[in-house]
C-alpha cells in the first residue's frame, strides 16, 4: 500500500490534470497548480472517497496546499 | 402498460445575452464564466413574455412532433419555479391559452428537478390508465429571479421551455423513475421572499452557495442514477444517452464520469442555454431528438437536481 503522501499527491495530480512531478508538498492548489474553486471542491470530494472520510466545508476551506491535505488526512484517518 | 414519449418540442426566447454582454455591466469575463460553467450565452424572455407564453409554443411544437391534436390532451402538468403569478396555476392559464378545458391541469414546484418530478408524476397517470394523452412542460423565466448585479449567480441562468407528449404503449416507454428530496439543504439554494400584505417580505433574489451546491449535486446525481439503473435491472453500459439538467458543464462531466459515459453520449445545451431550471431537461431532450442523435428505441437517462434539495432520475426507452 502506498503511503498517505503518495496517495494524496496522485489524487491531486489526477484531479488537477498536472504531472505528479509538479505536485510538491508546498504546492498551493490555486496559486501553483492552477486550480479554481470548483477544482478544489472536486479535489476534496476525491480525497473523501479515497480515504473514506468526510471533510466538513469549514475544514475543507483551510486545505489550500498539498501538505495541508496530507496533514488533514493523516490526522483523521482511522478515527 | 408503459407511458411513451410520443413527441418533444421546445422554445427559446429570441434575445441572446452573451458572456461578453454581461462583462459590460459586471466584473466578469467570457473566459472566467466558460471555464467554470461551460456557459457562453443564454436566452432572456422579453418583458411581456410570461412563463406560459414560452410553454405554449413548446407544447404546440411537441403536439406537432407527436402528430397529436390538442383536443386529445387529457392531463397537463407544468414544472416551473417562475409561474405567471401566485395563482391560478400556470397550468390553468396554459389550458385556457390552448383553448381547452375540463381535464386536470396543475403545476409542480421542484425547481431544477421540476421536469423529472412532473414526468414521473404524469407517468403514474398514464401507466394506470388515468390519462391517455399527457402533456408535461418545463417552463421558466428565471431571469426575473436573478439579481443582474450579482456576478456569482446571474451568469448562470437563462429562460426557455420544453415539452413532451406522453401516451400509453404496450411495448415500451418510461422504465423507471426515482425521486428524492432533503429539506435540510434548503438554505444553500433559494429565493425565499414571500408576498405579504401587498408587498414583498424578504429578498426576492436567487441565492446560492455554489461550492456546497456543486458537491451535493455531484453525489446525489451519481447515487440516483445508480439507484434507477438498479431498479430497472440495467447496467451503466446500456445507457445510450444521458440527458442531464443543464446547470453547469462541470457537474455534467462529473455525472457522466460516474456513469462511465463518454461526453459523446451526453446531450449538452448549457453552453447556449445556461441553466433554465425546470426547462433544461426537455430543452436538451428536444435538441437531442431534432438533431437526430437520439433515436427511437434508445435508452435515455434523464437526471435533475435543484433547490430543496429535490432530485430524481428517469430511465426510459425513447
Amino acid at each position: 500500500m502506498e503511503n498517505i503522501e503518495q496517495r494524496v499527491k496522485k489524487i491531486v495530480a489526477e484531479q488537477l490534470g498536472v504531472p505528479e512531478t509538479d505536485v510538491k508538498n508546498e504546492s498551493s492548489f490555486v496559486n501553483d497548480l492552477g486550480a479554481d474553486s470548483l477544482d478544489t471542491v472536486e479535489l476534496v470530494m476525491a480525497l473523501e472517497e479515497e480515504f473514506e472520510c468526510e471533510i466538513p466545508d469549514e475544514e475543507a476551506e483551510k486545505i489550500t496546499t498539498v501538505q495541508q491535505a496530507i496533514d488533514y488526512v493523516s490526522a483523521h484517518l482511522n478515527k | 402498460m408503459y407511458s411513451r414519449i410520443a413527441g418533444t418540442g421546445s422554445y427559446l426566447p429570441e434575445k441572446i445575452v452573451t458572456n461578453d454582454d454581461l462583462a459590460q455591466t459586471i466584473d466578469t469575463s467570457d473566459e472566467w464564466i466558460a471555464a467554470r460553467t461551460g456557459i457562453r450565452e443564454r436566452r432572456i424572455a422579453a418583458t411581456d413574455q410570461r412563463t406560459s407564453d414560452l410553454a405554449l409554443i413548446a407544447i404546440e411544437r411537441a403536439l406537432d412532433a407527436a402528430g397529436v391534436a390538442k383536443e386529445e390532451i387529457d392531463l397537463l402538468i407544468v414544472a416551473t419555479t417562475t409561474p405567471d403569478n401566485v395563482f391560478p396555476s400556470t397550468a390553468c392559464i396554459l389550458q385556457d391559452k390552448l383553448g381547452l378545458h375540463g381535464f386536470p391541469a396543475f403545476d409542480i414546484q421542484a425547481v431544477c428537478a421540476g421536469f423529472v418530478y412532473a414526468l414521473a408524476t404524469a407517468d403514474k397517470f398514464v401507466k394506470t390508465g388515468a390519462a391517455r394523452c399527457a402533456v408535461v412542460v418545463g417552463a421558466e423565466t428565471v431571469s426575473n429571479l436573478v439579481n443582474w448585479q450579482d456576478r456569482g449567480t446571474c451568469i448562470l441562468f437563462g429562460d426557455g421551455a420544453g415539452a413532451v407528449v406522453l401516451q400509453p404503449s404496450e411495448e415500451t416507454g418510461i422504465l423507471e423513475s426515482r425521486l428524492h428530496a432533503d429539506g435540510r439543504y434548503r438554505h444553500i439554494l433559494k429565493s425565499d421572499a414571500r408576498i405579504r400584505q401587498g408587498g414583498l417580505d424578504g429578498t426576492p433574489w436567487l441565492y446560492m452557495e455554489g461550492n456546497a451546491v456543486f458537491k451535493f449535486a455531484v453525489r446525489a446525481l451519481a447515487d440516483v442514477a445508480e439507484e434507477t439503473l438498479g431498479a430497472a435491472g440495467l447496467g451503466k453500459h446500456e445507457i445510450d444517452w444521458l440527458v442531464p439538467h443543464q446547470a453547469n458543464l462541470r457537474i455534467i462531466e462529473s455525472t457522466a464520469k460516474h456513469l462511465g459515459l463518454p461526453m459523446e453520449q451526453v446531450i449538452v445545451t448549457v453552453e447556449k442555454h445556461g441553466n433554465t431550471s425546470a426547462a433544461s431537461i426537455p430543452l436538451a431532450l428536444d435538441e437531442g431528438v431534432r438533431s437526430g442523435r437520439i433515436q427511437r428505441g434508445q435508452k435515455l437517462m434523464l437526471e435533475g437536481i435543484g433547490g430543496g434539495f429535490a432530485w430524481g432520475a428517469i430511465l426510459l426507452a425513447y
